[in-house]
């Protein structure tokens, strides 16, 4: 009975045993952890430890080699389109075309959610600070403006969880004040967060775990 | 347990047992077949001893189409179940049946020299075979070209399985197409009521081709699962 | 289909025919491919009438598949490229949906002028004036085919370096049967034979890759952006 009723349940990212290979080699193996409403998890390590594959496991583009991910209790392959109706995903990539302006980026990543917005995307951008923007190229941005555009995404899609791969590479001190601004909104308001930064997030410390990937080991604590 | 095969490991252990005594067998039947093809089974009317080398040039057209489907049975089960082992079995099998393709299509056209007096005709069947080559040399270049083994196994798997839908349906265009360029058909690979003395090898020889192609993608898939520590690394992190 | 798949089909629809507007340049390559390709026959081959009336149906339909072919890579890759289409697999909405929204915004662009390019270059080849409805007909029931049967080949070849260096090898197999069929109706249309067995079985293939197509695109996709 609870397997059928994801919608409905807790939202709750788990994941147990998780083990990766890339290039020959193991990056981690026997990995676990668990987030719930409300939660940040920081996901901290060297370059090349394995982080962004981890998150590109957690949100269902990648299969791991062995264990599996749950979404309030169900795999991700069976929770399906409910799990994806469910994460927004900001990765290294920014997931723009330079070709199409602001808006129209925006808009296209609106329509893709499958449902009406969860704000107008011209407010999404003033929110992000492109409001004076909205007409331009995205490839005529400055790299900060670009990530701005792509955190936009967060906002015009209702999502209970946020994946975020280095949300504050390239943005600028009142850029990261807006990452913590909308990060603190979100598990506020019961959503989850799964990111990796190199920078301090501004986040409240009891809001947020770690886990540590180095050299195939994982380490878990509070921040 | 009955399923340790499903592993790298059992299958290696597998493939050591089988390989060999597979091999062993195709060789017995082949010569078998061979003496019986060459030696026992009576001159053709019409085609002199010309005709013997359908004793090579038919089981190795039959054991194309089964490698064919054979490897896009293996990736199917790969995509589906997602099972390491058939990946591996997959891209074992497709360089083996890519040979018994060439085979068919060396045979082929050496026996055109003598029935139609050209090394080459676009009858058919031929160029049914050559497409097929070609859906084979795609599948291997695909799996190949990937970085990471496991996503080249599955992609070729994808590909395999296009080509299964194609088969028959280049077999029926080049048909239709042949027909309405050069009237009937010119072959007959297999002659219409075949003596039986005739049809005993050939079916001898088809059985060695089988019972090799088993063995041959059995002793692939060693070398395939040694060159992959990457897969075993994998199975012991799970 | 839901309201949310089809608005987010038509969103893509929009967005890469959008897309095409503002790089219209890039997208006239495949068309001028194709008329090159068809220049040449009579250059190498013969200006002669009658040789080039009986080579007309295989010449433009070997010149709109490998017009095709050549405009096969793009489909998937500067969407990989910049990240968008990581975000289209991770949309709610069924893969295959948004696979065939990026098809059919493709065939438009270069699919639809080689159906409208065919018929006059062939009528430059002096393929016999009765056979140019059939000619028609069957690139409007192919080309789609080809582009389809494409997006299995650019799926799965689209994460790799080499790609594009792939990619006819893996496709131009798979587009015999388009290509058989389609030149055999032009030459039994021109020859005054019934054609619409080929046109029947362009049909077909065009309804099987429509059914298939999509599905297998978006496997291959998955295993591209892993």
């Amino acid at each position: 009975m609870r397997e059928g009723s994801a919608e409905g349940a807790r939202p709750r990212l788990e994941a147990r045993g998780l083990a990766c290979v890339r290039g020959g080699r193991v990056l981690f193996r026997g990995l676990g952890l668990a987030v719930g409403a409300g939660e940040l998890l920081l996901v901290e390590g060297p370059n090349g430890a394995g982080k962004t594959t981890l998150l590109r496991v957690l949100c269902g583009l990648r299969e791991p080699e062995a264990g599996e991910v749950r979404w309030a209790g169900l795999p991700l392959r069976r929770a399906g389109m409910v799990f994806r109706a469910s994460v927004v995903y900001v990765g290294h990539a920014p997931g723009l075309k330079d070709d199409l302006t602001a808006l129209e980026n925006l808009a296209v990543a609106a329509a893709l959610g499958g449902r009406a917005p969860a704000i107008d995307p011209r407010e999404a951008l003033a929110r992000v600070g492109l409001g004076e923007r909205a007409h331009v190229r995205a490839g005529a941005l400055s790299a900060g403006q670009r990530r701005r555009l792509g955190l936009a995404r967060l906002l015009v899609r209702p999502a209970s969880l946020w994946v975020l791969d280095e949300p504050l590479s390239a943005v600028d001190r009142a850029g990261a004040g807006l990452v913590a601004d909308l990060l603190r909104g979100h598990l506020d308001a019961g959503g989850l967060a799964v990111v990796t930064s190199h920078a301090p997030l501004g986040v409240p410390g009891e809001r947020v775990r770690t886990l540590r990937l180095e050299g195939g080991a994982v380490t878990e604590g509070a921040a | 347990m009955a399923w340790t095969f499903l592993t790298t490991r059992g299958l290696d252990g597998l493939a050591a047992r089988w390989a060999p005594r597979l091999l062993a067998v195709s060789a017995l039947l082949l010569v078998a077949g061979l003496y019986g093809g060459l030696v026992l089974a009576p001159t053709d009317e019409e085609q002199g001893e010309a005709y013997r080398i359908i004793y090579v040039h038919v089981p190795a057209a039959w054991l194309s189409l089964y490698g064919y489907v054979a490897m896009a049975a293996f990736g199917a089960v790969a995509l589906i179940w997602r099972i390491r082992v058939a990946e591996v079995m997959m891209a074992a099998a497709a360089p083996v049946g890519a040979a018994f393709t060439a085979l068919a299509l060396a045979t082929g056209s050496i026996w055109g020299k003598p029935m139609w007096g050209t090394w080459w005709v676009w009858d058919a069947r031929l160029t049914s075979e050559l497409i097929l080559l070609f859906l084979y040399i795609g599948v291997m270049a695909l799996r190949a070209a990937a970085e990471d083994p496991r996503a080249g196994a599955r992609a070729a798997a994808i590909l395999a399985l296009a080509g299964v839908v194609n088969v028959p349906i280049v077999h029926f265009s080049v048909e239709w197409w042949n027909t309405l360029h050069q009237g009937p058909t010119v072959t007959r690979l297999a002659a219409p009521a075949i003596h039986p003395a005739m049809l005993a090898p050939l079916l001898v020889m088809a059985a060695a081709f089988m019972v090799y192609h088993a063995g041959a993608v059995l002793l692939r898939a060693r070398c395939l699962l040694a060159r992959e520590p990457a897969a075993a690394l994998a199975e012991e992190a799970a | 289909m839901s309201a949310g798949a089809a608005g987010a089909f038509a969103a893509l629809v929009r967005r890469d025919l959008l897309l095409a507007w503002r790089r219209r340049g890039d997208r006239l390559v495949p068309l001028a491919f194709f008329v090159m390709v068809t220049a040449l026959f009579p250059l190498g081959v013969s200006p002669e009438r009658a040789v080039l009336a009986t080579l007309a149906p295989g010449v433009v339909w070997a010149g709109a598949v490998l017009a095709t072919l050549l405009g096969m890579d793009t489909l998937f890759r500067s969407d990989l490229e910049d990240g968008t289409l990581e975000q289209m697999l991770l949309s709610p909405l069924p893969a295959p949906v948004l696979v065939l929204a990026k098809v059919l915004a493709h065939w438009l662009v270069t699919g639809l002028p080689l159906v409208l390019a065919g018929p006059v270059l062939a009528g430059a080849l002096h393929l016999p004036a009765h056979a140019q409805p059939v000619l028609v007909a069957g690139l409007l029931l192919g080309t789609p085919a080809l582009s389809l049967v494409g997006a299995v080949g650019a799926s799965l070849t689209v994460g790799l370096r080499r790609g594009g260096m792939l990619l006819p090898v893996l496709l131009l197999p798979l587009y015999v049967p388009v290509l058989t069929f389609g030149a055999g109706a032009v030459a039994a249309a021109a020859a005054g034979l019934p054609a619409a067995g080929h046109l029947y079985a362009l049909g077909a293939i065009l309804a099987l890759a429509a059914t298939l197509a999509p599905w297998a695109a978006a496997a291959g996709l998955r295993i591209s952006v892993a």
